[in-house]
């Protein structure tokens, strides 16, 4: 009775359990993105993929990074996709021109990516685990920005308008 | 909300903030449509608008549900249905998350997230997705046309929505809803605190593009190039018919609620009233009634636009958002950043 009990209220079995559906839909949907015929499907289920991503961020406490996981991606990135891919080809069904002939190398490409990122992961964070208790951390990333990493931000900030700058220089026809 | 939660089991409590969630979003939705696009509309155009239907025609709202509930549900030979079907859906979601992270009392909210008014501007870009969606699978130049000028809209007033809130989170240093309404409850105004310091007063700058770029986001006149009736056939919906375009409908006025309750609670001190302890147990049940009459105040402010301002060109309209609000928010968030130094 008493373990029943215990096994109830244990939070990491809701939290493992949600992290292998997400995982699931993430999966199948990656794969998707890559097969499919129609590009429009294609940018869709890239937005399954990154909500899985978003929602995987929440689950880990990085409510934050969760955030501007959907802010980002899904508002903007995927958005501006979507844009482009219906303002230029917007045919619906599958579209046949798609190529298919460099498959073997992005799937090749494709492994060895992961293998490293493993890898990486693995070789520096082995075993630790994140406090998940914790309540804020949005303040402590604002800290951490503006208090630590002020010059590699700036200097990210200052390549982006660099690339602003650049993007509306070659656009622009006068 | 949350001290009589916390005794339940979790899937009780979910089910509870679902119904809540579910009457939070249908509620204004359908007062809404009734006291500003029934009414005030008619008033505002010199006829009487629905009168038949119950006393002051008020039970017109069930007749129009059930008259679209009894629709045949049409679905264009060459649409692509499974997306055609997911769009309202993704409109609708997008409101729901809206909804859940608004605070409508000392204790009375869906989730207390330290990310607040973040997360709330960032699922409220998820809606384009959707109407892109519907634009796309409709099969329709004129909705592909519509979903087209949606998105760029969209786009573009969504950065001066987000630069708007920027004042607001500098003067109450915390991304936190709750806390951004406690902070105009706690507030002085040069020492004064008997009416708090909602920031309408000193954000009024910021309020007023916030509410712009929501009836732009929201694609209401003057903003309605997306869904202009007279060349676009109401772009993105046009093949939508029955349910489909009920989901649609209550989608595009629980989000103007949904906004309009959010802008309350930026600018206008929330669930808050002066002349009341803050924390008194009273916010519970008051709260939600004076969110919703603030809600009601803001709203009409949008209607009251929408049925007096003719349509934006879409180069004017564009112009307005890059070349007007976003610099003017920038301005804004310059000016708030000094003065919070300052003083």
């Amino acid at each position: 009775m008493t373990d029943a009990v215990i096994l109830a209220y244990d939070p990491e079995v809701p939290r493992q359990i949600a992290f292998f559906l997400i995982a699931a839909v993430m999966v199948f949907s990656a794969f998707r993105v890559v097969t499919t015929k129609n590009v429009v499907h294609a940018a869709l289920y890239l937005v399954l993929v990154l909500a899985g991503v978003a929602a995987q961020f929440i689950l880990l406490g990085a409510e934050f990074v969760g955030v501007t996981q959907v802010l980002v991606y899904i508002g903007a990135v995927i958005v501006l996709f979507l844009f482009g891919i219906m303002l230029t080809r917007a045919e619906l069904g599958d579209d046949e021109s798609v190529a298919t002939e460099r498959r073997g190398m992005a799937a090749l490409t494709g492994v060895l990516l992961f293998g490293v990122m493993t890898y990486a992961v693995v070789d520096v964070f082995d075993d630790q685990t994140i406090d998940r208790t914790e309540a804020s951390t949005t303040g402590q990333i604002g800290d951490a920005i503006f208090k630590e990493y002020i010059i590699p931000f700036e200097a990210v900030s200052v390549l982006l308008l660099a690339a602003l700058i650049g993007a509306i220089v070659i656009a622009r026809k006068d | 909300m949350s001290l009589v939660l916390a005794e339940l089991p979790y899937w009780q409590s979910t089910g509870i903030k679902l119904v809540g969630a579910l009457v939070a979003i249908l509620l204004p939705a359908g007062t809404l449509v009734y006291v500003y696009l029934f009414k005030m509309m008619s008033f505002m155009q010199s006829r009487l608008g629905p009168n038949e239907a119950g006393p002051f025609g008020s039970l017109q709202l069930l007749a129009e549900v059930g008259k679209f509930l009894q629709k045949e549900d049409i679905v264009p030979a060459r649409a692509d249905r499974y997306v055609f079907f997911a769009a309202p859906f993704v409109v609708l979601v997008s409101t729901f998350l809206l909804v859940i992270v608004l605070p409508f009392g000392p204790d009375a909210w869906f989730i207390d997230i330290d990310t607040g008014i973040y997360f709330a501007l960032a699922v409220s870009s998820v809606s384009v997705i959707g109407i892109l969606m519907a634009g796309w699978a409709s099969a329709n130049k004129y909705s592909l046309l519509g979903g087209l000028r949606a998105a760029g809209q969209l786009i573009a007033y969504e950065l001066p929505m987000v630069l708007a809130v920027m004042g607001v989170v500098v003067q109450a240093g915390t991304l936190n809803l709750q806390e951004i309404v406690l902070a105009q409850a706690n507030g002085e105004i040069f020492g004064f605190g008997g009416i708090g310091n909602p920031y309408i007063l000193t954000q009024f700058l910021g309020f007023s593009i916030f509410l712009i770029a929501i009836q732009a986001e929201l694609t209401q006149p003057p903003f309605d190039m997306p869904v202009a009736e007279s060349e676009l056939v109401t772009g993105y919906m046009t093949e939508y018919s029955g349910l489909r375009f009920l989901l649609f409908f209550i989608g595009e006025f629980a989000t103007a609620g949904v906004f309009a309750a959010l802008a309350a609670t930026l600018f206008l001190g929330g669930w808050y009233i002066p002349g009341l302890d803050a924390d008194s147990n009273l916010f519970n049940v008051l709260g939600p009634i004076v969110l919703f009459a603030k809600m009601m105040l803001v709203t009409f402010l949008i209607f009251w636009f929408r049925f007096t301002y003719p349509r934006f060109r879409e180069d004017q309209l564009q112009e307005l958002a890059w070349k007007y609000l976003i610099p003017l928010s920038l301005v804004n968030i310059v000016v708030t950043g000094v003065l919070k130094v300052v003083f």
